[in-house]
C-alpha cells in the first residue's frame, strides 16, 4: 500500500489527513466500540481520502466525509463478521451473538480533540512493549501507513503489520475503555506518552544522517504531536518542556552532519545552519514553561538546550550555567548519562581534571562499566588535558563498543587525527 | 534493536550426522520446527529476515585478483571447525529477548527429537541512532 504523495510531499491535504486521523478514529470508536477494527476503517478512509482528494478536492467537509467512510467500511466489517457468526452457527448449531449494526448516517457528537489525548493513553498503554506502542501511535495517532512506518524503521512491511495487530490485541485483552483516565492515572499515564513521544522523536533525528535520511520523518512527526499535546494540555509544565527539547534540539539537525553524512560534534558545528525560528520558538517556550515552576526532567534537558543554542559561537557557551542545570538535572534522577554530561561540563568550566575526576565516580559506580559513552567522554576529557595516547586508547575502545556505524566512524576519525597530530 | 543470530553447524560428522541422514519423521520434525518458528517470530512482529544456505560442499571462497577479477577457490575456510547453516534477523526490544529466540533456535529438534543445542552466534546489527557528541 502506498501513497501517492509521501509525508511532506505536494499534496496539501497531507497535513490534514494526519490532523483529522485521531480525531475520526475517536468518533468511529465510540460509535462503535472494536478499537482494533476502527483503526483498519480509518486507515482505509485515510487511503481513499489520498487517492480522491488530489485529483477531486478537497469535500466541504473533510471530517465528515472521512467518518462516513469509514463508517461505511466500518458497517460492512460488522456485517461480514455477522454473516460469518451466522454460518459457523450454523455448523455449530448455536445462536450467533448479537453484533449491533448501527444505521447508516447517524450523528457524531464531537467529541473534540480530546480524543487526540485519549487516543494517545491507549497506544501508550504500559501493557505494550515500546516498539509495539510506537508503531501503534504513529498509525492510530499520526495516521501514517504500515508501509511507511515499516519503511521509517527498516523493516519489512509485513512486520510492521504484525506488531501493530498484536499491539491492538494486547489493548483489546486488556480491556482499557475508550475514555479519559481519570485524574490521577492521567498523570501517570501522560509520563508514558511522552516517552514515547521522545523515543519517536530520538530515533527521527538521531538517525537523519547518510542513508537513513528519509527517517527525519519521524522527528516531524513526534514534533507534530507533542505539539497537539502541547495544545491540549498548555498548563503541563513537562508537555512543554518535551516541546521545546524538541525543537532546540531539532534546529541543529542541518548543522549536525558533514558533506558525507559524518557526525560534527556541536562545538565544531556551522551556526549559521540553526534553524533560528525554531530556537526563538524553543527558547520563548521553555522560558514561559519553567517561569510557571514545578521543574521536571524535559524542562531541564530543554533549559540546557537553550543555553547551547543561544550562544553565537561555541566558545560564547556559558558552561557554567549548563555546569548548574545538570547539577539540577542530578538532584531529579540517578540516571548515569545525567552524570557522564555533567563531567563533560565540569571540565568545560573547571577544567579536564575535574570531568575526570567526576569519571572516577562513575566507575566505582559500576552501572556505565564497558558502556561506549563512558570511553567516549573519557577520550574528549584526554584529549583536552592533552594526554594523546590516553584518548586515542579510549577514542578505539568506544568506537568498537557502538552499535551505531555513524558514530564509531566519528570515534575512529577522531583517534586518526590524534595520531597524525593534526587537531 | 535489531539482532543476527548466526546458526552455526559443526563441520565435522556433518557428512555421516547431518540432516541428511536422520530418519523421515525427524527431518520433518525439524522442517516443521523451523517454519513454525519462523511463523512465531513473524507474528510478533520480530522478523526481519532469515534464510537457510546452501550445504557447504557448494562454499566457494572468493578473493580478487590483482586485476579485480575474481580467484574463487573451495569453501568454506579450510581451518573452519563450523559452518554458517543459515540466520536470523530479529528487531526486539532487548538483548534478551535475543538471547531468548536464540535459545529457541538452538533447542531445534534433531535426530530422534533430541535438541541440538546448536551454537547460535547473537551479534547487535550496527543499528543504534546515535548520540550527541
Amino acid at each position: 500500500m502506498t501513497r501517492p504523495s509521501s509525508p511532506g510531499g505536494s499534496f496539501t491535504g497531507e497535513h490534514l489527513l494526519r490532523e483529522l486521523a485521531p480525531q475520526v478514529l475517536g468518533a468511529i470508536v465510540r460509535r462503535f466500540g472494536d478499537f482494533s477494527a476502527a483503526e483498519d476503517a480509518v486507515q482505509e478512509a485515510l487511503l481513499a481520502a489520498s487517492l480522491q482528494w488530489p485529483a477531486e478536492g478537497l469535500p466541504d467537509n473533510p471530517r465528515g466525509w472521512l467518518i462516513q467512510v469509514a463508517a461505511r467500511r466500518m458497517t460492512d466489517h460488522l456485517r461480514a463478521e455477522l454473516a460469518r457468526r451466522r454460518r459457523e452457527a450454523v455448523v455449530v448449531m448455536q445462536a450467533p451473538e448479537q453484533v449491533s449494526v448501527p444505521p447508516e448516517g447517524g450523528s457524531y457528537a464531537d467529541a473534540g480533540q480530546d480524543d487526540t489525548l485519549i487516543l494517545l493513553f491507549m497506544c501508550c498503554h504500559p501493557a505494550l512493549s515500546r516498539p509495539s506502542a510506537i508503531a501503534l501511535t504513529l498509525r492510530a495517532v499520526g495516521g501514517l501507513t504500515t508501509a511507511e512506518i515499516a519503511n521509517a524503521f527498516l523493516v519489512p512491511e509485513t512486520t510492521m503489520a504484525q506488531r501493530i495487530s498484536r499491539a491492538k490485541q494486547t489493548i483489546k485483552s486488556s480491556g482499557v475503555p475508550f475514555r479519559m483516565p481519570d485524574e490521577e492515572e492521567r498523570r501517570r499515564r501522560l509520563g508514558a506518552v511522552l516517552h514515547i513521544l521522545y523515543l519517536i522523536f530520538n530515533e527521527g533525528y538521531a538517525s537523519s544522517i547518510g542513508p537513513a535520511l528519509q527517517r527525519s520523518d519521524l522527528s516531524n512527526e513526534a514534533i507534530r504531536l507533542t505539539r497537539a499535546v502541547h495544545h491540549l494540555l498548555p498548563d503541563d509544565g513537562e508537555v512543554g518542556g518535551l516541546l521545546a527539547l524538541m525543537l532546540l534540539t531539532d534546529a541543529r539537525r542541518a548543522a549536525r552532519t558533514g558533506a558525507d553524512g559524518e557526525l560534527v560534534p556541536l562545538t565544531e558545528q556551522d551556526r549559521t545552519l540553526w534553524d533560528r525560528p525554531a530556537i526563538a520558538e524553543g527558547v520563548a517556550l521553555i522560558s514561559r514553561t519553567l517561569s510557571k515552576g514545578s521543574i521536571g526532567l524535559y524542562q531541564l534537558q530543554a533549559a540546557i538546550a537553550a543555553v547551547h543554542d543561544e550562544a553565537p559561537r561555541a566558545d560564547d557557551t556559558d558552561w557554567p550555567q549548563i555546569l548548574a542545570l545538570y547539577g539540577l538535572l542530578e538532584r531529579m534522577t540517578d540516571n548515569p548519562m545525567v552524570l557522564l554530561s555533567h563531567a563533560v561540563a565540569a571540565a568545560m568550566v573547571h577544567g579536564p581534571t575535574a570531568g575526570l575526576k567526576l569519571l572516577e565516580s562513575l566507575d566505582a559506580d559500576g552501572r556505565l562499566a564497558g558502556h561506549h559513552r563512558m570511553d567516549a567522554v573519557r577520550a574528549h576529557l584526554l584529549e583536552m588535558a592533552g594526554d594523546h595516547d590516553g584518548a586515542i586508547a579510549h577514542y578505539r575502545a568506544a568506537a568498537e563498543r557502538t552499535t551505531s556505524v555513524p558514530e564509531r566512524n566519528y570515534l575512529i576519525t577522531r583517534a586518526a587525527r590524534l595520531r597524525n597530530g593534526d587537531h | 534493536m535489531k539482532y543476527m543470530l548466526m546458526m552455526h553447524a559443526p563441520r565435522a560428522g556433518w557428512e555421516k550426522a547431518g540432516i541428511g541422514t536422520w530418519p523421515m519423521e525427524d527431518i520433518k520434525a525439524h522442517i516443521g520446527f523451523m517454519k513454525t518458528f519462523a511463523k512465531e517470530l513473524s507474528e510478533a512482529g520480530e522478523l526481519v529476515g532469515a534464510e537457510g544456505l546452501a550445504g557447504p560442499e557448494q562454499a566457494r571462497v572468493v578473493r580478487a585478483r590483482k586485476d579485480g577479477t575474481p580467484e574463487v577457490t573451495d569453501g568454506p575456510f579450510a581451518e573452519a571447525k563450523e559452518f554458517l547453516a543459515g540466520y536470523w534477523i530479529v528487531d526486539c526490544e532487548s538483548t534478551d529477548r535475543a538471547y531468548a529466540i536464540a535459545a529457541r533456535a538452538s533447542a531445534a529438534p534433531g535426530k530422534g527429537g533430541v535438541p541440538l543445542n546448536m551454537p547460535i552466534e547473537v551479534r547487535e546489527v550496527m543499528s543504534a541512532p546515535p548520540v550527541e557528541v
